[in-house]
């Protein structure tokens, strides 16, 4: 079933790390094998934030295969020396768990192509986003417990997206959780929820122009389905509209960028989704409880129709 | 389980030629008697006071728990039952089968209203996926919009809603009235059997699409007809018949009526005939 749920502050910064885990935890019913985070948090612009793992969550419920920690650390270490092998200084580096990693990183270069699969050569790491503003984070586990693990609950920023993930496709790991990085676009994401029956023709296609898949998740098509659009210089928007012709299946997903946050909805509008809009906020989600753990008093809401588009700016 | 064997005790439908058989075992077939009146019980209603009205604050309840306090106001003789606070909550006020004021301030979530029979509710907000689904008798009015499957699979009563409402409304009606204020997404009308539907704005693509009975009146633009779905002409019996339903909504007092389309089946995608599906029983 899935759920997702998105928010931006137009105009004004907020908790949206908070304000993202109560709507996401509203929805925890419609899956908790995995909960993702894309967070677009307050920074000064200067470095990238790396989020990258060396390894799965092995944990209850994983579909993933126990490895020993010290793999982890060798993982890192190869990491570290790929860095500066490409010019990347480490400004900060966070462990948060033992196979997720956050680093900030001085890179002057804009294209993250040759930098993204120089790291994701190394077998076991995968960036699970890069870019000025954007952090993805995203574990095993329903809203509450992802966000207490990561202690996400404090970060400010002007927008987030979310998914709270009953698996179907794929396994139950960390891979195939959303939000997905638009690889190797920085700052963009996505989350998904339904269904696309095209998954494999469309992959071979875009494996064909070199783009990369991490999972064997349908939801992942759309983040590099988008990303080769924006590489062939279509601008997000187009790229969504485009979406709508060549992706088939059922679908309601969002997308975010730095700047901006947009949902899609499949021609036959077979996936629900309840939006919020006003001058100061948007929120959209899979139900209305989502929108409302945030704004509990009486609000006007309603369902995009089908084939729709929409994009808002911060 | 129930079996199937010839009676040779005959009701009076089965004399009619509408059964010729009866079911047996655990599950049987009730047929009503007018001299065993008093004998029929109608499960789960109560004598309730139109005049007699309370409040029910949900915020810190289940659907669960709101659902049975409802039911216990009933069977306390409230009429007239006002819900504070229902804040989106899925699957409020299901299963009244009473005649009943219900009054929600506020916005239900999904599978609000379902499977009811005869109440009169009205809702202030707006209501999620499947609202008011197998609605056997009553009105059910919602003030702002509603989301997809509304008034799916209805059987009887009118359901109205004054704002925009999602795709797929109107889903396997077999009858009552659905009327729509704002504008309707795809697929509406989608497999319908019986019933009307009015949606006073514009509409999406795929209109009636392999309906299979009913009308569909649309007042503004349709994004495409579904299979089968064909233009007719719009009657002034039909007119006076939609002036007379949008009156009981309290909508579209000024709305010109006779640039209304009208959509029915073209019945070409089945073998159509004439006969109810108990008389096609009795000649099989």
């Amino acid at each position: 079933m899935c759920g997702i749920a998105g928010l931006i502050h137009r105009g004004k910064s907020s908790n949206v790390g908070s304000e993202l885990q109560g709507m996401l935890q509203a929805l925890k019913h419609r899956g908790e094998d995995s909960t993702g985070y894309a967070l677009y948090g307050d920074t000064d612009g200067k470095n990238f934030i790396m989020r990258f793992k060396v390894g799965e969550n092995v944990g209850e419920g994983s579909s993933s295969i126990v490895e020993d920690i010290s793999v982890y650390d060798e993982r890192k270490k190869i990491v570290d020396q790929t860095l500066s092998e490409l010019g990347a200084k480490i400004v900060k580096e966070e462990r948060t768990l033992p196979y997720s990693l956050r680093y900030e990183i001085a890179y002057e270069k804009k294209d993250l192509l040759e930098f993204s699969q120089k790291i994701e050569s190394i077998p076991g790491v995968e960036i699970l986003s890069m870019g000025k503003s954007l952090e993805v984070i995203k574990d095993l586990g329903n809203a509450k417990a992802v966000c207490d693990r990561y202690s996400l609950d404090k970060l400010i920023g002007t927008h987030a997206i979310g998914h709270a993930r009953m698996a179907t496709e794929s396994g139950v790991d960390i891979k195939s959780a959303h939000p997905f990085w638009g690889y190797p676009f920085s700052d963009v994401s996505v989350v998904h929820n339904g269904q696309l029956t095209n998954y494999w023709n469309n992959r071979r296609a875009l494996e064909n122009k070199g783009m990369r898949f991490m999972s064997e998740c349908d939801s992942e098509l759309i983040a590099v389905y988008i990303a080769q659009k924006m590489r062939e210089g279509a601008s997000l928007e187009e790229g969504m509209k485009d979406s709508l012709i060549g992706l088939d299946g059922v679908f309601t997903y969002f997308v975010a960028t730095k700047n901006s946050l947009g949902m899609a909805k499949d021609t036959m509008a077979a996936k629900p989704l309840v939006l919020y809009e006003s001058d100061e906020l948007v929120a959209m989600g899979s139900e209305e409880i989502a929108i409302r753990s945030v704004l509990p008093q009486e609000i006007n809401t309603y369902d995009p129709f089908d084939g729709e588009v929409k994009v808002w700016q911060i | 389980m129930a079996n199937i064997k010839t009676s040779e005790k005959k009701t009076k439908s089965q004399a009619m030629g509408m059964h010729t058989e009866v079911l047996t075992g655990r599950t049987q077939q009730k047929f009503f008697n007018p001299d065993e009146a008093e004998n029929f019980y109608y499960f789960g209603t109560y004598d309730v006071d139109f005049n007699k009205r309370t409040d029910l604050d949900v915020k810190d309840m289940t659907a669960a728990e709101a659902n049975k306090k409802i039911d216990g106001l009933m069977s306390e003789g409230y009429g007239t039952i006002v819900i504070k606070n229902p804040q989106g909550k899925h699957s409020l006020g299901v299963g009244i089968l009473n005649k009943l004021n219900l009054i929600f301030e506020g916005s239900l979530g999904y599978f609000g209203i379902g499977s009811c029979d005869g109440p009169i509710v009205r809702i202030n907000g707006r209501v999620g996926w499947s609202c008011a689904e197998n609605l056997m008798a009553g009105k059910v009015v919602i003030e702002k919009n509603a989301g997809s499957c509304f008034g799916a699979a209805i059987r009887g009563g009118d359901l109205i809603c004054k704002g925009s409402v999602g795709a797929r409304t109107g889903i396997d009606m077999k009858g009552g009235t659905i009327i729509i204020g704002g504008d309707a997404g795809a697929f509406t009308g989608f497999m319908m059997q019986r019933g009307r539907i009015i949606i006073l704005g514009d509409v999406g693509i795929n209109l009636g699409d392999s309906m299979y009975d009913g009308t569909i009146f649309v007042g503004g633009e349709i994004g495409s007809y579904g299979s089968d779905a064909v233009d007719a002409e719009l009657t002034s019996s039909d007119q006076d018949w939609l002036r007379r339903k949008l009156k009981v909504a309290e909508i579209g007092a000024n709305f010109d009526l006779s640039k209304m389309k009208k959509i029915v089946a073209g019945k070409k995608l089945w073998n159509y005939d004439n006969l109810e599906p108990t008389e096609k029983k009795g000649a099989i």
